[in-house]
Protein backbone atom coordinates (compact mmCIF):
# COMPACT_ATOMS: atom_id res chain seq x y z
CA UNK A 1 0.00 0.00 0.00
CA UNK A 2 1.08 3.51 -1.33
CA UNK A 3 1.02 5.34 1.62
CA UNK A 4 1.29 9.42 0.57
CA UNK A 5 3.16 11.67 3.33
CA UNK A 6 1.50 14.97 4.65
CA UNK A 7 3.51 17.68 4.93
CA UNK A 8 2.31 17.95 8.68
CA UNK A 9 3.30 14.33 9.59
CA UNK A 10 6.08 12.85 11.35
CA UNK A 11 7.74 9.68 9.86
CA UNK A 12 6.54 6.91 11.81
CA UNK A 13 10.07 5.38 12.30
CA UNK A 14 11.06 8.23 14.45
CA UNK A 15 9.19 7.42 17.87
CA UNK A 16 8.33 3.59 18.98
CA UNK A 17 4.78 3.27 19.89
CA UNK A 18 5.67 2.01 23.68
CA UNK A 19 7.72 5.18 24.20
CA UNK A 20 5.16 7.09 22.80
CA UNK A 21 2.83 5.75 25.22
CA UNK A 22 4.55 6.60 28.15
CA UNK A 23 5.56 10.24 27.49
CA UNK A 24 1.58 10.94 26.76
CA UNK A 25 1.02 9.08 30.11
CA UNK A 26 3.85 11.69 31.25
CA UNK A 27 2.47 14.44 29.66
CA UNK A 28 -0.93 14.21 30.88
CA UNK A 29 -0.18 13.45 34.47
CA UNK A 30 2.34 16.34 34.63
CA UNK A 31 -0.45 18.49 34.00
CA UNK A 32 -2.44 16.83 36.92
CA UNK A 33 0.65 17.72 39.10
CA UNK A 34 0.66 20.95 38.78
CA UNK A 35 -2.88 20.94 40.87
CA UNK A 36 -1.26 18.74 43.81
CA UNK A 37 1.99 20.96 43.73
CA UNK A 38 0.16 24.03 43.84
CA UNK A 39 -0.85 23.16 47.34
CA UNK A 40 2.29 23.54 48.68
CA UNK A 41 2.88 26.50 46.54
CA UNK A 42 2.91 30.18 47.79
CA UNK A 43 1.09 31.27 44.49
CA UNK A 44 -1.49 28.68 45.17
CA UNK A 45 -4.53 29.49 43.18
CA UNK A 46 -2.91 30.18 40.12
CA UNK A 47 -1.96 27.54 38.00
CA UNK A 48 1.00 27.91 35.88
CA UNK A 49 1.60 26.50 32.59
CA UNK A 50 4.25 23.33 32.79
CA UNK A 51 6.88 22.18 31.32
CA UNK A 52 6.17 18.90 29.29
CA UNK A 53 8.05 16.64 26.83
CA UNK A 54 5.20 13.83 26.29
CA UNK A 55 4.84 14.30 22.54
CA UNK A 56 6.26 13.38 18.91
CA UNK A 57 7.94 16.66 17.83
CA UNK A 58 7.37 17.77 14.83
CA UNK A 59 9.03 17.51 11.12
CA UNK A 60 7.01 19.75 9.06
CA UNK A 61 8.85 22.52 9.12
CA UNK A 62 7.09 25.86 8.30
CA UNK A 63 9.40 27.85 6.83
CA UNK A 64 8.78 30.64 8.66
CA UNK A 65 9.89 32.09 11.76
CA UNK A 66 7.80 30.47 15.57
CA UNK A 67 6.39 33.71 17.42
CA UNK A 68 8.19 34.41 20.17
CA UNK A 69 6.19 32.43 23.25
CA UNK A 70 5.84 35.62 25.52
CA UNK A 71 3.82 37.48 22.53
CA UNK A 72 1.76 34.31 21.72
CA UNK A 73 0.61 34.24 25.23
CA UNK A 74 0.29 37.83 26.42
CA UNK A 75 -1.41 38.79 23.10
CA UNK A 76 -4.65 37.10 23.14
CA UNK A 77 -8.37 37.25 21.91
CA UNK A 78 -10.09 35.46 24.62
CA UNK A 79 -13.05 37.33 25.95
CA UNK A 80 -14.24 35.44 28.60
CA UNK A 81 -11.22 36.80 30.09
CA UNK A 82 -11.57 40.99 28.94
CA UNK A 83 -11.66 42.66 25.57
CA UNK A 84 -8.17 43.65 25.83
CA UNK A 85 -5.55 42.33 23.96
CA UNK A 86 -3.85 41.96 27.23
CA UNK A 87 -6.64 41.04 29.67
CA UNK A 88 -6.74 37.73 29.23
CA UNK A 89 -2.95 37.26 30.65
CA UNK A 90 -4.24 39.11 33.40
CA UNK A 91 -7.65 38.10 34.66
CA UNK A 92 -6.62 34.09 33.55
CA UNK A 93 -4.17 34.16 36.36
CA UNK A 94 -6.97 32.28 38.74
CA UNK A 95 -8.12 29.92 36.53
CA UNK A 96 -8.29 26.55 37.64
CA UNK A 97 -9.02 23.72 34.93
CA UNK A 98 -8.83 20.23 37.72
CA UNK A 99 -11.24 17.48 36.71
CA UNK A 100 -12.30 19.36 33.10
CA UNK A 101 -15.15 17.25 31.73
CA UNK A 102 -16.67 17.60 28.19
CA UNK A 103 -20.26 17.00 27.22
CA UNK A 104 -20.65 14.54 24.38
CA UNK A 105 -24.17 15.18 22.56
CA UNK A 106 -26.28 14.78 19.58
CA UNK A 107 -26.08 12.09 16.99
CA UNK A 108 -23.26 10.00 17.94
CA UNK A 109 -23.41 6.05 19.40
CA UNK A 110 -21.39 7.52 22.43
CA UNK A 111 -22.71 10.19 24.34
CA UNK A 112 -21.76 11.23 28.01
CA UNK A 113 -19.35 13.14 30.05
CA UNK A 114 -16.27 12.58 29.54
CA UNK A 115 -13.36 13.40 31.60
CA UNK A 116 -10.19 15.25 30.09
CA UNK A 117 -7.98 12.28 30.40
CA UNK A 118 -10.31 9.70 28.76
CA UNK A 119 -10.48 12.18 25.55
CA UNK A 120 -6.78 13.08 25.04
CA UNK A 121 -5.07 9.84 26.72
CA UNK A 122 -5.44 6.72 23.82
CA UNK A 123 -4.18 9.24 21.24
CA UNK A 124 -1.17 10.15 20.41
CA UNK A 125 0.11 13.65 21.19
CA UNK A 126 2.35 15.36 18.56
CA UNK A 127 3.73 19.15 17.56
CA UNK A 128 1.92 20.15 15.09
CA UNK A 129 3.39 24.17 13.70
CA UNK A 130 0.61 26.15 12.18
CA UNK A 131 0.52 29.27 11.21
CA UNK A 132 -2.88 31.11 13.18
CA UNK A 133 -4.22 34.15 10.87
CA UNK A 134 -6.61 36.44 13.17
CA UNK A 135 -9.88 38.42 11.02
CA UNK A 136 -8.52 41.59 12.76
CA UNK A 137 -5.45 40.90 9.98
CA UNK A 138 -2.24 39.79 12.28
CA UNK A 139 -0.72 36.38 12.71
CA UNK A 140 1.26 34.19 14.55
CA UNK A 141 3.07 30.68 13.96
CA UNK A 142 2.47 28.76 16.97
CA UNK A 143 3.65 25.11 17.81
CA UNK A 144 0.82 23.72 18.93
CA UNK A 145 0.51 20.11 20.71
CA UNK A 146 -2.47 17.98 20.53
CA UNK A 147 -4.26 15.21 18.62
CA UNK A 148 -5.99 15.37 15.58
CA UNK A 149 -9.75 15.94 16.19
CA UNK A 150 -10.76 13.33 13.75
CA UNK A 151 -9.08 10.52 16.00
CA UNK A 152 -11.27 11.82 19.29
CA UNK A 153 -14.70 12.06 17.24
CA UNK A 154 -14.21 8.72 15.89
CA UNK A 155 -14.23 7.55 19.06
CA UNK A 156 -17.15 8.72 19.67
CA UNK A 157 -18.70 7.28 16.40
CA UNK A 158 -20.79 9.29 15.07
CA UNK A 159 -23.93 8.63 12.74
CA UNK A 160 -24.70 9.22 9.26
CA UNK A 161 -26.91 11.95 10.61
CA UNK A 162 -24.20 14.08 12.23
CA UNK A 163 -23.52 16.70 9.30
CA UNK A 164 -21.82 19.25 11.89
CA UNK A 165 -20.18 19.54 14.94
CA UNK A 166 -21.12 22.27 17.49
CA UNK A 167 -18.44 23.22 20.38
CA UNK A 168 -18.93 25.50 23.25
CA UNK A 169 -16.52 27.18 25.68
CA UNK A 170 -17.51 27.25 29.55
CA UNK A 171 -19.67 29.48 30.64
CA UNK A 172 -18.90 30.28 34.14
CA UNK A 173 -18.88 34.41 35.41
CA UNK A 174 -17.33 33.64 38.32
CA UNK A 175 -14.42 31.94 37.14
CA UNK A 176 -14.21 33.88 33.60
CA UNK A 177 -14.87 37.49 34.89
CA UNK A 178 -14.75 38.48 30.71
CA UNK A 179 -18.70 37.29 30.79
CA UNK A 180 -19.87 39.81 33.53
CA UNK A 181 -20.49 42.01 30.58
CA UNK A 182 -22.59 40.48 27.79
CA UNK A 183 -19.97 41.61 24.77
CA UNK A 184 -20.69 38.38 23.85
CA UNK A 185 -24.18 35.97 24.32
CA UNK A 186 -22.18 33.10 26.19
CA UNK A 187 -21.52 31.11 26.33
CA UNK A 188 -19.13 31.11 23.14
CA UNK A 189 -20.02 28.76 20.31
CA UNK A 190 -18.43 27.48 17.29
CA UNK A 191 -18.87 24.98 15.22
CA UNK A 192 -17.40 23.34 11.88
CA UNK A 193 -18.75 20.63 9.23
CA UNK A 194 -17.73 16.92 9.71
CA UNK A 195 -15.76 16.91 7.04
CA UNK A 196 -13.84 19.69 8.30
CA UNK A 197 -13.66 18.20 11.38
CA UNK A 198 -12.56 15.32 10.19
CA UNK A 199 -9.69 16.82 8.55
CA UNK A 200 -6.48 15.88 8.63
CA UNK A 201 -5.51 19.07 9.53
CA UNK A 202 -7.80 20.20 12.55
CA UNK A 203 -6.43 19.74 15.73
CA UNK A 204 -7.58 19.44 19.15
CA UNK A 205 -4.71 21.28 21.25
CA UNK A 206 -3.68 20.84 25.01
CA UNK A 207 -0.63 22.51 24.74
CA UNK A 208 1.61 24.85 23.10
CA UNK A 209 5.77 25.51 22.89
CA UNK A 210 6.15 22.34 25.09
CA UNK A 211 3.86 23.12 28.17
CA UNK A 212 0.80 22.66 28.88
CA UNK A 213 -1.91 24.99 27.61
CA UNK A 214 -1.59 28.69 29.28
CA UNK A 215 -5.28 29.70 31.01
CA UNK A 216 -5.05 32.80 28.26
CA UNK A 217 -4.37 30.15 24.90
CA UNK A 218 -7.29 28.31 25.71
CA UNK A 219 -6.62 25.91 28.74
CA UNK A 220 -7.30 23.18 29.19
CA UNK A 221 -8.62 22.08 25.26
CA UNK A 222 -9.05 24.59 22.28
CA UNK A 223 -9.35 23.64 18.68
CA UNK A 224 -6.99 24.80 16.39
CA UNK A 225 -7.95 25.32 12.42
CA UNK A 226 -5.74 26.84 10.60
CA UNK A 227 -7.12 27.56 7.41
CA UNK A 228 -9.61 29.19 8.85
CA UNK A 229 -9.71 32.77 10.41
CA UNK A 230 -8.71 32.48 14.51
CA UNK A 231 -12.16 32.98 16.56
CA UNK A 232 -13.20 29.42 14.62
CA UNK A 233 -10.43 27.85 17.39
CA UNK A 234 -12.56 27.46 20.07
CA UNK A 235 -11.23 28.01 23.22
CA UNK A 236 -11.65 26.24 26.81
CA UNK A 237 -14.39 23.32 25.35
CA UNK A 238 -16.82 21.89 27.62
CA UNK A 239 -18.97 20.46 25.20
CA UNK A 240 -19.00 18.41 21.54
CA UNK A 241 -22.59 17.83 19.94
CA UNK A 242 -23.32 16.37 16.42
CA UNK A 243 -25.98 18.02 14.97
CA UNK A 244 -27.62 17.99 11.80
CA UNK A 245 -28.21 21.49 11.03
CA UNK A 246 -25.44 24.15 10.29
CA UNK A 247 -24.98 25.21 14.51
CA UNK A 248 -25.45 28.82 15.51
CA UNK A 249 -21.72 30.54 15.63
CA UNK A 250 -21.03 33.57 18.58
CA UNK A 251 -19.36 35.96 16.03
CA UNK A 252 -21.61 34.98 13.20
CA UNK A 253 -24.55 35.62 15.54
CA UNK A 254 -23.55 39.21 16.68
CA UNK A 255 -22.41 40.56 13.42
CA UNK A 256 -24.02 38.37 10.87
CA UNK A 257 -22.68 40.62 7.73
CA UNK A 258 -19.17 40.62 8.87
CA UNK A 259 -18.79 36.84 10.19
CA UNK A 260 -19.57 33.57 8.39
CA UNK A 261 -19.69 30.64 9.58
CA UNK A 262 -16.99 29.29 7.33
CA UNK A 263 -14.43 31.85 7.57
CA UNK A 264 -12.03 30.77 5.96
CA UNK A 265 -8.73 32.91 5.50
CA UNK A 266 -9.17 34.05 2.37
CA UNK A 267 -7.55 37.47 0.86
CA UNK A 268 -9.99 37.84 -2.11
CA UNK A 269 -13.28 38.77 0.45
CA UNK A 270 -12.26 41.46 2.39
CA UNK A 271 -14.43 41.90 5.96
CA UNK A 272 -16.91 44.80 5.14
CA UNK A 273 -14.64 47.00 7.14
CA UNK A 274 -11.00 46.22 6.43
CA UNK A 275 -8.90 44.10 3.39
CA UNK A 276 -7.83 40.98 4.38
CA UNK A 277 -5.11 40.94 1.63
CA UNK A 278 -2.60 41.46 3.98
CA UNK A 279 -1.53 40.39 7.37
CA UNK A 280 0.94 42.05 10.06
CA UNK A 281 3.12 38.87 11.11
CA UNK A 282 3.79 39.33 14.76
CA UNK A 283 7.32 40.32 15.17
CA UNK A 284 7.08 42.28 12.22
CA UNK A 285 6.16 45.72 11.25
CA UNK A 286 5.19 45.42 7.41
CA UNK A 287 2.52 44.01 6.86
CA UNK A 288 2.56 40.83 4.51
CA UNK A 289 0.39 38.83 1.73
CA UNK A 290 -1.86 36.66 2.91
CA UNK A 291 -2.18 33.51 1.59
CA UNK A 292 -5.37 32.00 0.59
CA UNK A 293 -6.61 29.58 3.23
CA UNK A 294 -3.80 30.50 5.03
CA UNK A 295 -1.31 28.96 3.16
CA UNK A 296 -3.33 24.74 3.31
CA UNK A 297 -4.70 25.75 0.04
CA UNK A 298 -3.52 22.20 -1.04
CA UNK A 299 -4.85 20.49 1.55
CA UNK A 300 -8.29 22.03 2.20
CA UNK A 301 -9.27 23.70 -0.72
CA UNK A 302 -11.11 20.44 -2.41
CA UNK A 303 -13.35 20.59 0.89
CA UNK A 304 -15.01 23.86 -0.74
CA UNK A 305 -15.32 22.75 -4.41
CA UNK A 306 -18.94 23.04 -4.67
CA UNK A 307 -19.18 26.11 -2.83
CA UNK A 308 -19.31 30.47 -3.29
CA UNK A 309 -16.55 31.57 -1.21
CA UNK A 310 -17.82 34.82 -1.26
CA UNK A 311 -21.49 33.79 -0.68
CA UNK A 312 -20.24 31.24 2.01
CA UNK A 313 -17.42 33.79 3.40
CA UNK B 1 -7.47 83.87 42.46
CA UNK B 2 -5.56 80.62 42.98
CA UNK B 3 -6.73 78.78 39.79
CA UNK B 4 -5.78 82.30 37.92
CA UNK B 5 -2.42 82.85 38.72
CA UNK B 6 -1.26 79.20 37.82
CA UNK B 7 -3.03 79.44 34.67
CA UNK B 8 -1.47 83.18 34.23
CA UNK B 9 2.20 81.67 35.71
CA UNK B 10 5.71 82.33 34.03
CA UNK B 11 5.44 78.38 34.65
CA UNK B 12 2.08 77.21 33.01
CA UNK B 13 3.40 77.34 29.27
CA UNK B 14 6.70 75.17 29.54
CA UNK B 15 4.60 72.81 31.87
CA UNK B 16 1.78 72.26 29.04
CA UNK B 17 4.19 71.58 26.33
CA UNK B 18 6.08 68.75 28.41
CA UNK B 19 2.67 67.73 29.57
CA UNK B 20 1.36 67.40 26.18
CA UNK B 21 4.68 65.80 25.34
CA UNK B 22 4.96 63.51 27.57
CA UNK B 23 2.97 60.84 25.79
CA UNK B 24 5.38 61.32 23.45
CA UNK B 25 8.50 61.09 25.04
CA UNK B 26 7.00 57.84 27.04
CA UNK B 27 6.08 55.51 23.85
CA UNK B 28 9.54 56.61 22.73
CA UNK B 29 10.90 54.95 26.11
CA UNK B 30 8.79 52.23 26.16
CA UNK B 31 9.61 51.58 22.39
CA UNK B 32 13.56 51.34 22.84
CA UNK B 33 13.16 49.61 26.37
CA UNK B 34 10.92 47.18 24.21
CA UNK B 35 7.98 47.94 26.40
CA UNK B 36 5.16 47.60 23.73
CA UNK B 37 3.89 44.37 23.90
CA UNK B 38 3.40 42.20 20.69
CA UNK B 39 2.36 44.48 18.45
CA UNK B 40 4.28 47.13 18.69
CA UNK B 41 2.95 49.05 15.83
CA UNK B 42 -0.89 48.73 16.66
CA UNK B 43 0.13 49.92 19.99
CA UNK B 44 1.97 53.15 18.29
CA UNK B 45 -1.20 53.37 16.39
CA UNK B 46 -3.88 53.16 18.62
CA UNK B 47 -1.85 55.46 21.17
CA UNK B 48 -1.22 58.50 19.09
CA UNK B 49 -4.94 58.02 17.52
CA UNK B 50 -6.23 58.47 21.36
CA UNK B 51 -3.66 61.41 22.05
CA UNK B 52 -4.79 63.20 18.91
CA UNK B 53 -8.80 62.86 19.65
CA UNK B 54 -7.75 63.40 23.75
CA UNK B 55 -6.18 66.85 22.76
CA UNK B 56 -8.73 67.73 20.39
CA UNK B 57 -11.46 67.26 23.10
CA UNK B 58 -8.78 69.37 25.96
CA UNK B 59 -8.62 72.39 22.85
CA UNK B 60 -12.38 72.27 22.66
CA UNK B 61 -13.21 71.70 26.60
CA UNK B 62 -11.21 75.13 26.83
CA UNK B 63 -14.05 77.26 26.14
CA UNK B 64 -16.79 75.29 28.72
CA UNK B 65 -13.52 75.99 31.28
CA UNK B 66 -13.88 79.71 30.77
CA UNK B 67 -17.85 79.68 31.05
CA UNK B 68 -17.56 77.02 34.07
CA UNK B 69 -15.27 78.50 36.00
CA UNK B 70 -15.06 82.67 34.92
CA UNK B 71 -11.77 82.55 34.11
CA UNK B 72 -10.53 83.87 30.53
CA UNK B 73 -6.89 82.29 31.04
CA UNK B 74 -7.78 78.95 29.82
CA UNK B 75 -8.17 80.62 26.29
CA UNK B 76 -4.08 81.11 26.55
CA UNK B 77 -3.82 77.14 26.07
CA UNK B 78 -6.16 76.62 22.94
CA UNK B 79 -3.43 76.98 19.86
CA UNK B 80 -1.28 75.25 21.98
CA UNK B 81 -3.38 71.60 22.57
CA UNK B 82 -5.18 72.27 19.26
CA UNK B 83 -1.50 72.07 17.61
CA UNK B 84 -0.91 69.39 19.38
CA UNK B 85 -3.73 67.23 18.57
CA UNK B 86 -2.15 67.85 15.16
CA UNK B 87 1.13 66.86 15.40
CA UNK B 88 -0.16 63.59 17.32
CA UNK B 89 -2.90 62.80 14.14
CA UNK B 90 0.46 63.41 12.22
CA UNK B 91 2.14 60.72 13.76
CA UNK B 92 -1.07 58.34 13.89
CA UNK B 93 -0.97 59.13 10.16
CA UNK B 94 2.63 58.24 9.54
CA UNK B 95 2.57 54.83 11.49
CA UNK B 96 0.02 54.06 9.51
CA UNK B 97 1.15 55.18 5.98
CA UNK B 98 4.57 53.52 6.61
CA UNK B 99 3.72 50.07 8.29
CA UNK B 100 0.33 49.04 7.13
CA UNK B 101 0.83 50.39 3.29
CA UNK B 102 4.58 50.87 2.94
CA UNK B 103 4.98 54.72 1.78
CA UNK B 104 2.56 52.99 -1.35
CA UNK B 105 0.45 55.84 -2.31
CA UNK B 106 -1.94 54.09 -4.14
CA UNK B 107 -2.18 50.58 -1.39
CA UNK B 108 -3.11 53.86 1.02
CA UNK B 109 -6.05 55.37 -1.27
CA UNK B 110 -7.75 52.21 -2.45
CA UNK B 111 -7.49 51.89 1.67
CA UNK B 112 -9.25 55.66 2.30
CA UNK B 113 -11.86 55.26 -0.83
CA UNK B 114 -12.69 51.42 0.12
CA UNK B 115 -12.97 51.73 4.47
CA UNK B 116 -15.77 54.35 5.55
CA UNK B 117 -13.61 54.43 9.04
CA UNK B 118 -10.80 54.61 6.83
CA UNK B 119 -12.47 57.64 4.97
CA UNK B 120 -13.77 59.71 8.10
CA UNK B 121 -9.77 59.52 9.70
CA UNK B 122 -8.02 60.59 6.63
CA UNK B 123 -10.56 63.53 6.36
CA UNK B 124 -10.32 64.56 9.45
CA UNK B 125 -6.30 64.75 9.31
CA UNK B 126 -7.07 66.60 5.85
CA UNK B 127 -9.36 69.02 7.27
CA UNK B 128 -6.94 69.59 10.16
CA UNK B 129 -4.13 70.87 7.61
CA UNK B 130 -5.45 74.16 6.90
CA UNK B 131 -6.36 74.78 10.67
CA UNK B 132 -3.07 74.48 11.77
CA UNK B 133 -1.36 76.55 8.95
CA UNK B 134 -3.45 79.71 10.18
CA UNK B 135 -3.15 79.22 13.71
CA UNK B 136 -0.72 82.36 13.87
CA UNK B 137 -1.06 85.45 14.63
CA UNK B 138 -0.63 86.85 10.98
CA UNK B 139 -3.26 84.89 10.01
CA UNK B 140 -5.95 85.67 12.23
CA UNK B 141 -5.44 89.39 11.04
CA UNK B 142 -5.24 88.57 7.53
CA UNK B 143 -8.57 86.72 7.53
CA UNK B 144 -10.15 88.39 10.05
CA UNK B 145 -13.98 87.41 10.27
CA UNK B 146 -13.24 84.57 7.54
CA UNK B 147 -10.87 82.74 10.34
CA UNK B 148 -13.35 82.32 12.87
CA UNK B 149 -15.89 80.60 10.16
CA UNK B 150 -12.82 78.35 9.07
CA UNK B 151 -11.79 77.09 12.17
CA UNK B 152 -15.65 76.16 12.86
CA UNK B 153 -14.57 72.46 11.01
CA UNK B 154 -13.08 71.90 14.21
CA UNK B 155 -16.31 70.56 15.09
CA UNK B 156 -16.47 68.43 12.39
CA UNK B 157 -13.18 67.06 12.68
CA UNK B 158 -14.02 66.09 16.35
CA UNK B 159 -17.02 64.42 15.04
CA UNK B 160 -15.52 62.58 12.35
CA UNK B 161 -13.09 61.39 14.87
CA UNK B 162 -15.29 60.05 17.05
CA UNK B 163 -16.80 58.35 13.96
CA UNK B 164 -13.73 57.35 13.07
CA UNK B 165 -13.23 55.43 16.77
CA UNK B 166 -16.42 53.75 17.07
CA UNK B 167 -16.27 52.72 13.26
CA UNK B 168 -13.91 50.10 14.04
CA UNK B 169 -15.04 48.49 17.39
CA UNK B 170 -15.57 44.57 17.22
CA UNK B 171 -17.81 44.23 20.06
CA UNK B 172 -16.75 45.68 22.74
CA UNK B 173 -18.22 49.58 22.37
CA UNK B 174 -17.59 50.86 25.95
CA UNK B 175 -13.96 52.71 25.30
CA UNK B 176 -15.00 54.47 22.02
CA UNK B 177 -18.21 54.85 23.47
CA UNK B 178 -17.32 57.25 26.83
CA UNK B 179 -14.98 58.89 24.23
CA UNK B 180 -18.12 59.88 22.05
CA UNK B 181 -19.77 60.83 24.88
CA UNK B 182 -17.30 63.41 25.84
CA UNK B 183 -17.62 64.97 22.66
CA UNK B 184 -21.22 65.13 22.33
CA UNK B 185 -20.96 67.01 25.85
CA UNK B 186 -18.96 69.04 23.88
CA UNK B 187 -20.15 69.72 21.03
CA UNK B 188 -23.90 70.25 22.97
CA UNK B 189 -22.26 72.88 24.74
CA UNK B 190 -21.82 74.78 21.46
CA UNK B 191 -25.39 74.64 20.31
CA UNK B 192 -27.56 74.32 23.18
CA UNK B 193 -28.63 74.86 26.47
CA UNK B 194 -25.55 73.45 28.11
CA UNK B 195 -24.30 76.57 27.29
CA UNK B 196 -25.99 78.20 29.45
CA UNK B 197 -25.20 76.38 32.04
CA UNK B 198 -22.53 78.54 34.31
CA UNK B 199 -20.73 76.58 36.99
CA UNK B 200 -20.26 79.55 38.85
CA UNK B 201 -23.58 81.41 39.05
CA UNK B 202 -25.03 77.47 39.55
CA UNK B 203 -22.38 77.22 42.91
CA UNK B 204 -23.41 80.88 43.51
CA UNK B 205 -27.65 79.99 43.50
CA UNK B 206 -27.00 77.09 46.70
Amino acid sequence: MIKIKKRWEIPESEVTPESLYRQRREFIKSAGVVGGALLLNPFAGAQASYSVDGYQKNSMSLDEEITAEEDATSYNNFYEFGTGKDDPKKNSQRFRTDDWTIEVGGHCEKPGTYGLDDLIRPHALEERIYRLRCVEAWSMVIPWIGVPLSSILNTMQPTSAAKYVAFRTLHDPARMPGQQRSVVPWPYREGLTMAEAMHPLTLVSVGMYGKTMPNQNGAPIRLVVPWKYGFKSIKSIVSIEFVEEEPKTSWNMILPDEYGFYSNVNPEVDHPRWSQKKERRIGDIFKRETLMFNGYQEEVADLYDDLDMKVNF
Amino acid sequence: MALSSVLKSVWARPVAHLLCLLPLLLLIWAALDGQLGANPVEKLSHETGQWALRLLMLTLALGPFRQWTGEASWIRFRRMFGLYAYFYSCCHFAIWFIADHSFDLSDMFEDVIKRPYITLGFSAFVLLLPLALTSNQSMIRRLGRKWKTLHKLVYAILLLTVLHFLWQVKADYLEASIYAIIAAVLLLHRVGPVRRLKLKSFIAAR
